[in-house]
């Protein structure tokens, strides 16, 4: 299994079984402690206390203001249109996907396995250059005439592309964990492969399913340089949220660029508790 | 993983058609794309690609991608593992807090957290004036780009090691104790070998998504010519200036550099799993 | 129903988990699958159940080959080792499955599942989901969620190695009441002869993918086929010897071998309870060690320059009236098997 967030589901499933606590706090165990707390506190923690800090003194009504312009809400509408288109495609994707890398076998599976890897491991601005150079004038796939060069077609392919294996892992891991002994017994029972999905394989994966969901969600909400080198963040057409961001820091408005950040943050760490949520239920069941 | 499949769950005509979907899917929007790179970027020949990779420039944003990226890598392998260790052994208020913290890089986007580091450290913010006044400048320095790919790349080792560390068997560790081996040999000879591969596997995630990064960088270096551009920086300027052929000349040694470290966590991962 | 399987093989890469086993089932048998774990036994449950297929042989249902029907189309019921059952649901919507799959009505298959779960002792634990159950319970509602929707065969695997000691006994006399009273043609896995003694009309011995011998059990502990079955029921004692005028000599005790020729190398298996020991100060053995078992004695003896046989009587058996450590004892052999030896190398 192979990804970023499935590693952040291995260690909060695990969390749930507690090993024997240690009681006895010695001055090199208070140090260590002291040590984490202090790295994550420079490298995590103050950060986004100066994002907050910004947030107060600049006021939440200049926020406000700034979030109302309309060129700041078509932006934001724009990312939550990519989130959600992400979020049905590639759920479809990821389930029928990890069913094929963890369910079926033939010749070609591993290699499969390891491109759906490789969207994860390049840069966004290679996956951005990628598209330009398949769907340009003179790319490879011009002729299915997709538009990408500043236009929404070329964001809907970024996004799927840099959100491509989140619920694929995520639904992976699940279906490797519970194994097919379900799928076994739906067969003896004499349900279809279509009746023992719907009504065994999809309720066991539910969990796994919700969250790389929203971490597909999380993700395509923050994508920035795929769909910068792509869309060219013009203003009421192809900009979205962080391309706003973007191009108001760019331009010295910084009222509209902390404002923005500071929704898109807001926007992300609710996403991450109900991530967290979702993960200590599939911990319970 | 690769268990011969049970009879009863071979894929029929309808599992067939769905594995066809999906190998459709992935050609379609990833593999193409990133050959379509890889051609593109050996088109004009071998040697284009090459003087084009080569550049000095390209040569000197690989050199800063690459330490930088070790540097975090090697910070990360040194402060999650610790973090790791303390989330799994240590019972304290507010650990669980301090494990969604650990996420938090995963939800915020990687442009958010280079405006963070610049209201941090920017020349009118407090902390900024106060450093300047001691002569140290972080923004627009290689060390502003550390430390945005700290903040992005924190999870990975923690993540890696922890699971590891809960399934270690306290027996071995206590038998250890009865033969009298101090703190730091049983930490040495039991619990290091037992999690070094989880710590080598969270490090090489850390370099492989520190090389990749874009939206914190291109905010926080100021992207000053072979001082502070990192190679995916790099590449934007490239594509922005209207030179493509040279973004995906610089493109292709980057994407092999990732497959190549993506191979390699595969690796590991299997040998994790094999274990 | 009745069962035929003729010349069963499969492969598993290089590993051969199943070669050429042929047996049959009578309608309404309750027949177990003996031998030691990873000796292919669920393998063959799982080709009958179509959960495997086949590499070689045949697989009939009342005389029908089945190897082209998929495990859905069997019509078999199969209880999982780990019960399998769908954690989601709740124990009445498990039981109900199979029927509902078939595209019987909700209300239908809802009454059909209460009855089931009355017949094995579930009565009004149908809105539980399964993590609310014990292990006994779990492995019950999986045996009426195979049963259910009328099975022409039940198969289970290792249906109570999950279990604790206690509760498997309960559910071993209850299995075998239930069979009892619906005489559904069953076959089920074990690697626990006790289980397989108590509960099976007959017992298949399998190891390393073959079958060793088919019996009653009575058969079987009495008329071992082979040596491994002979060691695999029961403790033994194992004496090497050259077969001369139907007997091997073994430290001056003379052991029947029945019909091997003169001068035949000849292994002689010999119960610990087919043994009889007594104290008698002239006897051809001493005694080297005794060991309470509880309510069993296991009596060691040596015998002179050819090695040890133990034996077991009851602790209140008056053969064993003056025996203690360093005696000398009578021996008599009750009965005993003699196999060819084949020598390796």
């Amino acid at each position: 299994m192979t990804s970023v967030a499935l590693h952040a589901a291995d260690g909060v499933v695990l969390a749930g079984r507690s090993p024997a606590p240690r009681s006895s706090w010695t001055l090199a165990r208070a140090a260590l402690l002291a040590v984490v707390i202090a790295y994550l506190g420079i490298v995590l923690l103050m950060p986004l206390a100066a994002l907050v800090a910004k947030g107060i003194a600049t006021g939440p009504l200049r926020i406000a203001r700034e979030l109302a312009a309309p060129e700041a809400l078509f932006a934001f509408g724009q990312s939550l249109i990519l989130a959600a288109i992400a979020v049905v495609l590639n759920g479809a994707f990821g389930v029928a996907g990890a069913i094929v890398l963890v369910r079926h076998r033939f010749v070609g599976r591993k290699i499969l396995d390891a491109i759906v890897d490789l969207s994860l491991a390049i840069s966004p601005v290679m996956t951005g250059l990628a598209f330009l150079l398949v769907f340009g004038r003179s790319g490879w796939l011009a002729p299915l005439g997709i538009k990408v060069a500043f236009a929404l077609p070329g964001l809907v392919l970024c996004t799927l592309f840099v959100t491509l294996p989140y619920t694929l892992r995520e639904v992976g891991y699940v279906l490797e964990e519970i194994g097919t002994d379900d799928e076994e017994a739906a067969a003896t029972l004499g349900a279809s492969a279509w009746q023992s999905f719907w009504r065994v394989t999809l309720p066991n994966v539910r969990y796994g399913l919700a969250v790389g969901l929203t971490l597909t969600a999380a993700r395509a909400l923050g994508e920035f340089g795929a769909v910068l080198v792509v869309g060219g963040a013009i203003s009421g057409r192809t900009q979205t949220a962080t391309t706003f961001i973007y191009a108001m820091s760019e331009e010295r408005r910084e009222a509209a660029a902390f404002g923005m950040a500071i929704a898109l943050a807001v926007a992300s760490m609710l996403l991450l508790a109900a991530v967290e949520k979702l993960k200590h239920r599939k911990g319970d069941r | 993983m690769s268990a011969p499949l049970p009879a009863a769950l071979v894929p029929g005509r309808g599992g067939l058609a769905v594995r066809a979907g999906v190998t459709a899917y992935v050609v379609l929007l990833v593999a193409i794309p990133l050959a379509a790179l890889a051609h593109r970027g050996l088109a004009d020949g071998l040697t284009v690609f090459w003087a084009a990779a080569t550049s000095p420039e390209a040569l000197d944003a690989f050199a800063l991608t690459l330490w930088t990226a070790g540097v975090v890598a090697f910070l990360n392998a040194i402060f999650g593992t610790a973090t790791a260790w303390v989330l799994v052994r240590y019972r304290f208020r507010g650990r669980r807090l301090l494990s969604a913290v650990i996420d938090l890089p995963f939800a915020i986007p990687t442009l958010v957290t280079g405006l963070m580091l610049v209201l941090l450290f920017g020349p009118q913010e407090v902390l900024g004036q106060w450093l300047s006044a001691q002569g140290i400048s972080i923004l627009y320095s290689p060390p502003a780009i550390v430390l945005a790919l700290l903040f992005i790349t924190v999870p990975f080792v923690v993540r890696a090691v922890e699971p590891v560390l809960l399934e270690l068997d306290p027996a071995e560790e206590e038998a250890a104790h009865t033969l009298g081996a101090s703190d730091l040999s049983i930490f040495g000879n039991v619990i290091l070998p037992a999690i070094a591969p989880a710590i080598a596997l969270g490090t090489l995630q850390c370099f492989a998504r520190a090389i990749a990064e874009f939206g914190s960088i291109v905010v926080v270096s100021g992207n000053i010519p072979s001082r502070t551009l990192t190679a995916p920086v790099l590449i934007f300027g490239e594509v922005e200036g209207g030179y493509p052929g040279s973004a995906a000349a610089v493109s292709l040694l980057l994407l092999s550099l990732a497959l190549a470290l993506s191979l390699g966590v595969r690796g590991l991962r299997s040998l994790r799993s094999k274990r | 129903m009745s069962i035929r399987v003729e010349h069963l093989s499969k492969n598993f890469g290089s590993f051969e988990a199943v070669k050429d086993v042929s047996f049959e089932v009578r309608t309404g048998e309750l027949v177990a699958l003996l031998g030691p774990s990873g000796g292919g036994k669920s393998t063959i449950l799982r080709i009958i159940a179509g959960l495997e297929n086949e590499d070689a042989g045949t697989v009939r249902f009342d005389g029908e080959p089945v190897g082209h029907l998929h495990a859905r189309a069997r019509k078999v019921g199969f209880v999982f080792q780990h019960y399998a059952l769908f954690r989601h649901m709740t124990v009445t919507e498990n039981v109900a499955f199979g029927l509902r799959a078939q595209g019987v009505a909700r209300s239908e298959a809802g009454a059909r599942a209460a009855e089931l779960l009355r017949l094995v002792g579930l009565d009004g634990l149908g809105k539980r989901v399964p993590s609310q159950l014990s292990g006994g319970q779990r492995q019950r509602v999986a045996l009426a969620r195979a049963l259910a929707p009328r099975p022409r065969l039940l198969l289970l695997d290792e249906p109570f190695a999950a279990i604790d000691a206690k509760v498997r006994q309960e559910l071993r006399v209850w299995l075998r009441r239930l069979h009892d009273e619906m005489h559904v043609t069953s076959i089920f896995v074990t690697h626990d002869q006790e289980e397989a003694f108590a509960l099976a009309d007959r017992v298949l011995v399998i190891n390393n993918g073959k079958l060793e011998q088919a019996g009653t059990p009575l058969e079987i502990m009495d008329e071992p086929a082979t040596e491994f079955v002979a060691g695999f029921v029961g403790e033994v004692n194992v004496i090497d010897g050259i077969a001369s005028e139907g007997s091997a000599v073994f430290g001056g005790l003379r052991v029947p071998t029945g019909s091997f020729a003169d001068g035949a190398p000849v292994r002689v298996v010999i119960r610990s309870y087919d043994l009889k020991f007594w104290r008698d100060d002239s006897g051809i053995a001493t005694v080297s060690r005794m060991q309470s078992l509880g309510d069993r004695v296991k009596v060691e003896a040596r015998f002179n320059g050819s090695g040890s046989l133990f034996a077991q009587f009851p602790r209140r058996s008056s053969l064993l009236a003056g025996m203690e450590p360093g005696c000398r004892i009578a021996v008599e052999v009750t009965k005993s098997r003699a196999y060819p030896l084949v020598v390796s190398g």
